[in-house]
């Protein structure tokens, strides 16, 4: 292992790669911002360029570096205007939008940097470490483990529901679930509830739904209120300098960071889901076991709640390598994109490239290392700077932010039908917002949907019934575990407001 | 009625409208073959129409619960001190944008959009903002078009071809 390391050192650590890898991570972050363009749409316009440089080790580093980059640029737009551009940054919005609204835009960005950078380093080593013994364990699961997977993915909503409000927390959620079902389902060729509109066979995209719930209402709160966006007047300047993370800041993130680095690989390690499912279950958890304190900043700019996000998708992107590079079996959308480049490059992924190209096997390992380096020492001195982007005056920032979620959906899916889908559900959105109904739940729900039916029903398929539930072990445990997420705050709730009742018998104002 | 109330009924209504497609008419157009199947299409909207009608049940007849008021949440009560003639106007001219893309082409409708966007809002420096817009719209049709490779139609319909 040491000598296919030290190989893997020597590709990677020359002038030429360095430059791949600093201009890699400066085109995907700056292209990531623009919500729409995620970090496969990056990897894939990239393709070219890095097969035309030959070498499988440069284009692979180079595209590390792009992917590395991608992806903290989509935090950025989730964290700066609410735009969360990719399905996995959708949990890095809740905390971190609250927080740089606060002022402390920079904060913020500095965090998710740092958590990113832990998530992505420890994935890499963890990566290191288990790679061939994981392969086996992404085998054992099936449909039956993946649809039990979905549900405690699902379950995370319950973390959004305040106290007494887990009924439209569940509203918001089958609410999302249908809007899943609209349009081809994967295992049925039939359209459903498309009524007859041409443009919503396909079903409605990712990126229409989340600019409507999160972007769009929230500029119209901007366009609203005026007082709202006085960060955007220019005159609180010196507020966004305040990047520092404060000591006590760093104790409170620093064991979130480590259990969730961890927790976040293995689960990007399954093929399916894993950066998204891994966010949002990193969100939910943290919430959960967080003191009663810190569980009330929770979605009001806590910086807990904006490191667990960030480091499980990380750390879970670096986890869908295992599969990729072991079994050659893409685990996401954007493996696949590799896996595609990997074969134009003439590596065959699989269980023999750990044999046949170990430089290549390493070289990869090397460059997740120095992508994610080269991100952070690139990115923490253009943080003012990009936290700079609030400072633009609102009567041009809002029309501007309200044009590129226009952009999102219209390069996602080339079809103006989009923008019209685009504004209506916005305008709903936003009157659900006014009425306090948690909308991250509905986008939880429209991207789980589908993974969560088709895993389900090729269970059904296979088992004949809804046997496989109680025969699999896995998969009752992920249930259970599930069902205790969901209950295990309104239990803790109802118990405070007994114990609450019971001390202060005083009079008080309801 | 409470706002949120309105909205579980609403959604109420929606999911007996769903309900009623899902139980009522998509299994008549299954395909035999299907039929053997433990699992149909319909078999997840029905019971996503089942939970619906039952969650949105419990908001309509539970009590309103009091809300932690934020403090810089919007309260819809008082809409009319709000703006809301401005952010009407800016989705009247979003769905403009829309309409317009395709016939006057990616340049013209977005320099539009950001103009009139920022003349709506409040700006009156409008040699400012016509540059601005100008410099936005080809940068980004620029980026996404030369160096990306997506195509956007640059021109009204009618210069094309």
């Amino acid at each position: 292992m040491l000598e296919g390391l030290y190989q893997g050192l020597a590709t990677a650590f020359s002038i030429e790669m360095l430059l791949m890898v600093v201009a890699g991570c400066l085109i995907g972050t700056f292209i990531g911002m623009l919500p729409g363009l995620g970090p496969m749409s990056i990897i894939a316009i990239m393709i070219p360029i890095a097969i035309k440089l030959g070498d499988p080790s440069a284009a692979l580093i180079l595209l590390a570096g792009v992917y590395y980059g991608a992806i903290f640029g989509g935090s950025t737009s989730s964290i700066l205007i609410n735009a969360p551009g990719v399905a996995s940054t959708v949990a890095s919005s809740f905390d971190g939008y609250p927080l740089s609204r606060s002022g402390q835009a920079g904060k913020a960005l500095t965090v998710a940097a740092v958590s990113s950078f832990a998530g992505g380093t420890v994935g890499a080593i963890l990566l290191m470490i288990f790679a061939p013994a994981l392969a086996s364990v992404a085998l054992v699961f099936h449909s039956a483990e993946y649809f039990a997977m979905m549900v405690v993915g699902l379950s995370a909503i319950a973390a959004f529901a305040g106290s007494g409000q887990v009924s439209k927390a569940i509203i918001m959620t089958i609410m999302g679930l249908m809007l899943s079902t609209i349009g081809e389902g994967a295992l049925f060729f039939q359209p459903r509830f498309t009524g007859g509109v041409l443009a919503l066979q396909s079903g409605i995209g990712f990126i229409t739904l989340a600019m409507a719930i999160f972007a769009l209402p929230e500029a119209i709160y901007l366009i609203l209120d005026r007082k709202r966006s006085k960060q955007g007047d220019g005159e609180n300047g010196g507020e966004i300098k305040n990047l520092r993370i404060s000591k006590s800041e760093a104790k409170q993130i620093a064991p979130v960071i480590g259990r969730q680095s961890i927790q976040g690989f293995f689960i990007g390690v399954l093929p399916g889901a894993g950066a998204t499912i891994a966010s949002f279950l990193g969100y939910a958890v943290e919430r959960n076991i967080a003191s009663e304190e810190e569980r009330k900043q929770f979605g009001k700019g806590s910086v807990k709640g904006l490191a667990a996000p960030e480091t499980a998708n990380n750390a879970a992107c670096t986890g869908s390598f295992v599969p990729l590079l072991t079994l050659g079996i893409p685990g996401s959308g954007t493996t696949a994109i590799l896996l595609g480049a990997l074969i134009a490059l003439n590596v065959t992924p699989g269980p023999r490239l750990m044999i046949d190209e170990p430089q290549i096997f390493w070289g990869v390992i090397i460059s997740m290392y120095l992508g994610n380096l080269i991100l952070l020492i690139l990115n923490l001195p253009l943080i003012p700077y990009i936290a700079k982007i609030l400072l633009v005056p609102r009567n041009f920032l809002i029309p501007f932010i309200l044009f590129f979620t226009l952009m999102g959906a219209y390069i996602g899916q080339n079809n103006a039908t989009e923008l019209l889908l685009l504004v209506g559900m916005g305008v709903i959105a936003t009157v659900l917002r006014f009425a306090k109904y948690p909308l991250a739940p509905m986008l939880i729900g429209f991207i789980l949907g589908p993974m969560l039916e088709n895993n389900f029903a090729r269970s059904m398929q296979i088992a004949d019934g809804v046997s496989f539930i109680w025969e699999r072990p896995i998969t009752l445990g992920l249930l259970i575990f599930a069902a205790i997420l969901v209950i295990l705050p309104s239990y803790r709730s109802h118990r405070m407001k007994v114990q609450a009742k019971k001390q202060n018998a005083m009079p008080e104002g309801d | 009625m409470a706002l949120d109330k309105v909205i579980a009924l609403v959604f109420l209504l929606v999911c007996l409208l769903y309900g009623y497609v899902a139980f009522y008419t998509m299994d008549a157009t299954l395909p035999p073959f299907m039929k053997h199947n433990p699992i149909w299409p319909s078999s997840l909207p029905k019971i996503l129409a089942v939970l619906g009608i039952v969650a949105s049940l419990f908001v309509i007849l539970g009590k309103s619960e009091p809300q932690d008021e934020d403090g810089d949440d919007i309260n819809y009560r008082q809409l009319a001190n709000y703006e809301y003639g401005k952010a009407v106007a800016m989705l009247l001219l979003m769905v403009g944008y829309a309409l317009g893309l395709s016939t006057l082409g990616f340049l013209l409708s977005t320099c539009l959009f950001l103009f009139l966007g920022t003349w709506i809002l409040g700006e009156r420096r409008w040699l400012l903002s016509i540059i601005v817009s100008l410099i936005a719209a080809f940068f980004v049709w620029y980026l996404v078009q030369q160096v990306l490779g997506i195509y956007l139609r640059p021109l009204p319909s009618f210069f094309a071809r």
